[in-house]
């Protein structure tokens, strides 16, 4: 369909007179400026004017919404020398590095198994498989407390029936594991939980790239004699890329900003903040202590560390924005 | 041994005797199998949760599931008579008392409130936040998608740009901002500054960019307003879309803490997940009463789900497409 038309500058039929006409080419013009103006003035209140204001406050001190002080650079110089900071960036990174490289191939082998032709239990598998996520992070986090309590949590009767056998008869018992107590246990603890609620999200939009696959040009793969693995790889692999670098750049964003799920679920940071996420940091420092510019200095370092990754991602994916 | 490992070693029997058979239709049985224990390892901690629910405090630690079935009704017959053990014999290990307890009006400082309250506190907010986005962002959807005009390249790159910023850069600012506009305590702080979502309007970009310009041409000579054709033309060509994204935007609304814990102060304000966090605070750890909230607040969002639930499919695989 012609732009022509689309504008309104064709001829219609029933075409008015021409100050009419004119008029109805104005507004015609003006219609999308018109949809777009929620958007607009949102986006100037609490995003444009936001993002610079952010540059500045990071150069201050403040007193909540009290008073400020220009300090220059002193936000990130304390905040760099701080210990806490770099727990919450390797708590953070190891986070997502796990969501990404384990929860991710989790999704997609579920998305793929679920895509097999005249799987009949399919829609109640899918549906099973993303109920977890109907339920919040602050709930997920409070559950997930009471499944890795030593003795009675479900998750530890789980491995001990699983792999209790594997541990000698003196060994601790997978029973006693207090997951939440342990600095070196509570990270994959918060894996776990999110593990739980996130697989099934994903898997969704993995098995929505996986059904737009041209089923013909997997059956001439495998005409041509290449075995499954080499289908996945050179067929069904390239065709979903791009669903596929929007949900790992989605996922590395979402890791970064996860807060909900591990404050809940220690109800706090953990012993030695093993649990303290960036944003933790940033609730605990910014909004807790009342330090606004502190925040705002950990909210940019936290935006370029994102924005850095995604770029490194794009780029290994190949494919440019969209 | 336990069950457990016997049913998983007969299944892996089964696996090899079927490799024998028929390799393809040995393989198909392993899938079906992993989806199946994966399936059940996903619904367990619901079913652990309803039980949770009903249990006794005393007992809430006591069994994994359920209590033993003679403990079920009140006045059974405890093994040991202590008067605590008594006294939990007489409730029951399963009965109502975390919703009672939930339910029961809680003096705060802005006068008794009823737990019913932020129910509908929640509803409103979520309902009223998902409307508001569901508007706006079609809207600019529907602009990006069916018009030509200058600068729309331009927007279309500086959405994709703005989405790579993570919201919690947006938050302490925002949070000064809200006070500037005395919005603090309010539920504009929560509703206004979400009401477009840039991830919709690419959603409804995607969609309504596959609707046939011809539809709304012939809307045009038919004399209809453009706000008319967008809503009774296009927006019912792509309901898949709206419910998917009314389901996004209704779940993280719902279940959103980190906004109404900095931006709301008022006991009586709150949403569920805030409220029910108090009651393991760190001067309470009434665990029971918290999952029976928890049970209450999985309830509007399941509906909604299973409501949407072909919607939901469908409009993501329309929007796949994205990325």
């Amino acid at each position: 369909m012609s732009a022509g038309l689309m504008t309104g500058t064709s001829a219609i039929p029933t075409a008015p007179a021409s100050d009419a006409r004119s008029w109805w080419q104005i507004k015609q013009r003006l219609t999308p400026w018109l949809f777009l103006s929620p958007y607009f003035i949102l986006t100037c209140v609490f995003f444009i004017y936001p993002v610079f204001y952010a540059l500045v406050l990071a150069f201050f001190q403040t007193n909540g919404v009290a008073s400020r002080k220009f300090i220059g650079l002193n936000n990130f110089t304390t905040i760099l020398a701080d210990r806490d900071f770099w727990t919450a960036m390797k708590n953070t990174t190891v986070f997502a590095i796990f969501s990404t490289c384990l929860q991710l191939p989790i999704s997609l082998g579920l998305a793929m198994l679920l895509n097999r032709r005249g799987s009949r239990l399919k829609g109640i598998f899918r549906l099973a498989i993303f109920s977890p996520h109907l339920v919040g992070q602050v709930f997920v986090g409070v559950m997930f407390t009471m499944f890795f309590t030593p003795k009675y949590g479900l998750f530890n009767q789980f491995l001990q029936m699983l792999l209790g056998w594997v541990q000698g008869p003196h060994a601790e018992s997978f029973l006693e594991y207090r997951w939440l107590g342990n600095e070196n246990l509570v990270m994959p603890a918060i894996i776990i939980a999110t593990m739980w609620m996130y697989v099934g999200f994903n898997m969704i939009y993995f098995l929505a790239a996986l059904q737009n696959v041209d089923q013909s040009l997997i059956e001439a793969a495998r005409i041509d004699g290449a075995n499954s693995w080499q289908q996945f790889l050179n067929v069904t692999l390239p065709a979903i890329k791009p669903v596929a670098t929007f949900v790992v750049v989605m996922s590395t964003i979402g890791s970064y900003n996860l807060f909900e799920l591990p404050y809940t679920l220690l109800q706090g940071f953990g012993p030695n903040n093993s649990g303290m996420t960036v944003v933790g940091y940033m609730y605990s420092n910014g909004f807790s202590g009342g330090d606004i510019g502190y925040g705002a200095a950990v909210g940019w370092i936290l935006t370029l560390v994102i924005l850095s990754i995604n770029l490194v991602q794009l780029k290994l994916s190949g494919t440019g924005k969209e | 041994m336990n069950w457990l490992l016997w049913s998983m070693l007969g299944l892996l029997a089964m696996f090899i005797g079927m490799m024998f058979v028929s390799q393809r239709y040995a393989w198909r049985f392993a899938g079906t199998v992993t989806l199946l224990s994966v399936s059940a390892i996903f619904l367990l901690p619901f079913f652990w949760l309803v039980c949770a629910a009903f249990k006794d405090k005393d007992a809430l630690n006591e069994y994994t599931f359920l209590p033993p079935v003679s403990h079920w009704v009140s006045g059974y017959k405890p093994e040991v008579s202590t008067p605590a053990s008594l006294e939990r014999a007489q409730r029951g290990d399963l009965n109502f008392d975390n919703f009672t307890e939930l339910f029961t009006t809680r003096q705060t400082s802005q006068g008794p409130v009823r737990f019913e309250r932020y129910i509908c506190n929640s509803l409103f907010l979520a309902s009223t936040g998902t409307t508001l986005t569901l508007i706006f962002s079609s809207l600019g959807g529907y602009a990006l998608a069916k018009y030509r005009f200058k600068g729309r390249g331009f927007i279309v790159a500086f959405m994709l740009a703005s989405l790579t910023i993570p919201g919690v850069l947006l938050l302490p600012p925002n949070y000064l901002i809200i006070y500037q506009l005395g919005w603090m305590d309010s539920y504009k702080a929560l509703l206004i500054p979400g009401a477009v979502s840039v991830f919709g309007i690419f959603l409804f970009r995607q969609a309504i960019s596959g609707v046939p310009d011809d539809i709304i041409e012939a809307g045009r000579i038919d004399g209809c307003g453009e706000f008319k054709i967008y809503l009774t033309l296009v927006m019912p060509l792509v309901r898949p879309i709206i419910g998917a994204f009314c389901l996004v935007s209704f779940l993280g609304s719902w279940n959103s803490f980190l906004g109404p814990d900095i931006f709301l102060q008022s006991q009586d304000k709150l949403p569920l997940p805030n409220v029910l966090n108090q009651y393991i605070g760190e001067y309470a750890a009434q665990y029971g009463v918290f999952l029976a909230g928890t049970l209450i607040a999985i309830i509007p969002p399941a509906i909604l789900f299973f409501a949407l639930q072909r919607e939901f499919v469908a409009g993501l695989t329309q929007g796949a497409v994205k990325g």
